[in-house]
């Protein structure tokens, strides 16, 4: 049993004297003297004091740093963990936007934009507002083209909603997760520099459809050239995005899984804008044109017949 | 207590203040009866949770509550910075509208076999559904509004649409026609724009500046999701 007068307060107030001890340590100085004792007890991390060192120039990354280990710590079935998805702010949220709207040679969307910040906000909403348009402008697209038909009746079609909804949140939570998985599997083969979470795949998967928005609005022009130059553009930028994005993650790779990834890629995402196109919007025949050489057409037969 | 009274026992010692000499010499010898009155200086204004709203006529009752329910009304018809409706949130007017809304707008004919409106189940689910899903949007991006305060507003403030399509169908009873159609859009544009000039001054205080976009834009998304599905109605 330790008696009274063995138990002393230790002075923790000379923060250089405890780096000099413990060079490992990260020390903050703070006001309080108590509270430093606490603060090199609760950072686990042994090497993350020297990267804190480095980066304390640089004041956007230094907070990227400290909190990267702070974030996600609260268990999954509390509303704080989910908190953590949501931590954007509008101004973040454009930018995200932009940078999937304009991608730049060299620049990758994730490491850009995202940077070990992934969100829900912008891949949730954008997929709902898609559904929407495409639905929609489909409908609308619909109305225009059969216009002057005797025989049309206009429905709302509000079942192809939710066929809508179907295949765009499918797309935009299924592919990630087997890409993902993909991933994760090459990267047990092949050591690889660059590798993604789930949820910044899912985050770039999301931004990039943001593209198809203002797409579908414009498919309502009954033209079919227009309609496939805009699938050509819409197919270029995100198409790019995405390749941008995921070509580090498998340039390492063999040569030839490297290229069938990028290409399976695109490919599913040329089957999804093309898909759409072709369910949502009825092609544009040449309208009144057939029917009114149609008509003679007829008159000239019945006489005939007759 | 105990050491005054060891204190207050030893008249030898010198103790500063004797507080309780003395205390042991008295004895109770007679019951002395403890009775009379506590009344609280301050009458508590809130309404009174025992048996008087048990016992009162139904009447009474529906009455509080339509009144209630139609002052909240007011509130969204003139949409001021109050927060009533944050206050003293009711979901019946939420029902209410949301039951209209859905009966006017579902398809009419059992036998419908293309393509048509809604049917009573979507419309209820889309509102409910999509209220609830704005209400935790807002909640995860740090919002401090409670889950049924937020579907108190985004429910009441349907009132605008609910009359944009009692409106819509009053005027589908006329010939139909591109008149028919434009009056009918101008109505749903500006009962549009009242749901969501509502429900932003009851909603945006409640989230972190800067962040109010985030919050709002899908309530826009919302009330434009019904606005269209009033518009394309059509009698069968």
């Amino acid at each position: 049993m330790a008696a009274v007068g063995d138990l002393q307060f230790e002075e923790f107030g000379n923060a250089a004297a405890t780096a000099a001890e413990n060079p490992g340590a990260t020390t903050i100085s703070i006001e309080g003297p108590g509270e430093s004792p606490t603060h090199q007890a609760g950072l686990p991390r042994g090497s993350g004091g020297e990267e804190d060192d480095e980066l304390l120039g640089n004041d956007d990354s230094d907070k990227t740093e400290l909190l990267a280990g702070q974030k996600k710590s609260s268990p999954f079935w509390t509303f704080e963990y989910y908190q953590t998805f949501f931590d954007v702010d509008t101004y973040q949220v454009f930018d995200r936007i932009k940078g999937s709207l304009l991608p730049i040679p060299g620049k990758n969307f994730v490491r850009l934009y995202i940077r070990s910040n992934p969100d829900l906000y912008g891949p949730f909403w954008i997929c709902a507002t898609l559904v929407f348009a495409i639905a929609i402008s489909g409908n609308l697209s619909n109305f225009l083209i059969h216009l002057g038909e005797k025989t049309y009746h206009y429905v709302p079609e509000f079942r192809k909603v939710s066929i809508a909804a179907t295949i765009i949140y499918a797309y935009a939570w299924l592919v990630p997760l087997a890409l993902w998985g993909f991933l994760m599997w090459r990267n047990s083969k092949v050591m690889n520099i660059v590798s993604y979470s789930f949820l910044e795949i899912v985050c770039v998967y999301g931004y990039s459809l943001f593209i198809y928005i203002p797409t579908a609005v414009l498919w309502i022009i009954p033209q079919k050239a227009v309609r496939w130059i805009l699938v050509m553009i819409a197919l270029g930028v995100s198409g790019s995005v995405l390749a941008m994005t995921f070509w580090p993650a498998v340039r390492e790779d063999n040569r030839r899984i490297a290229l069938a990834t990028i290409v399976t890629i695109v490919l599913l995402h040329t089957l999804l804008s093309v898909g759409c196109l072709a369910y949502f919007f009825d092609a544009p025949e040449m309208d009144h044109l057939p029917t009114a050489t149609a008509a003679p057409n007829q008159t000239v037969a019945a006489a005939k017949a007759s | 207590m105990a050491k005054a009274a060891e204190s207050s026992g030893e008249p030898g010692t010198t103790s500063p203040r004797p507080l309780f000499a003395g205390l042991s010499d008295i004895s109770i010898s007679q019951d002395i009866p403890v009775e009379g009155e506590i009344t609280i200086p301050m009458r508590s204004h809130i309404r009174e949770f025992d048996s008087s709203t048990l016992n009162e006529s139904v009447q009474n009752t529906i009455m509080r509550d339509l009144k209630a329910v139609g002052k909240k009304f007011m509130h969204v018809l003139y949409p001021r910075k109050s927060n009533t409706l944050l206050r003293d949130w009711d979901l019946w007017g939420p029902l209410i509208l949301c039951v209209t809304l859905a009966l006017m707008l579902q398809r009419s004919s059992v036998d419908s076999e293309k393509d048509g409106g809604p049917q009573f189940a979507e419309v209820f689910v889309i509102v409910w559904f999509g209220a609830v899903t704005i209400t935790l949007n807002s909640k995860l991006l740090g919002g401090n509004i409670s889950f049924f305060q937020s579907l108190c507003v985004l429910g009441y403030c349907i009132l605008p649409l609910t009359v944009a399509m009692l409106v819509c169908r009053l005027v589908l009873l006329a010939e139909q026609g591109p008149i028919n159609f434009m009056v009918r859009l101008f109505v749903v544009i500006v009962m549009f724009t009242w749901s969501i000039v509502a429900s932003t001054a009851f909603l945006a205080d409640s989230q972190p500046p800067n962040r109010k976009a985030l919050a709002i834009y899908p309530v826009f998304l919302f009330y434009f999701v019904i606005s269209w599905m009033i518009l394309t109605f059509t009698p069968q």
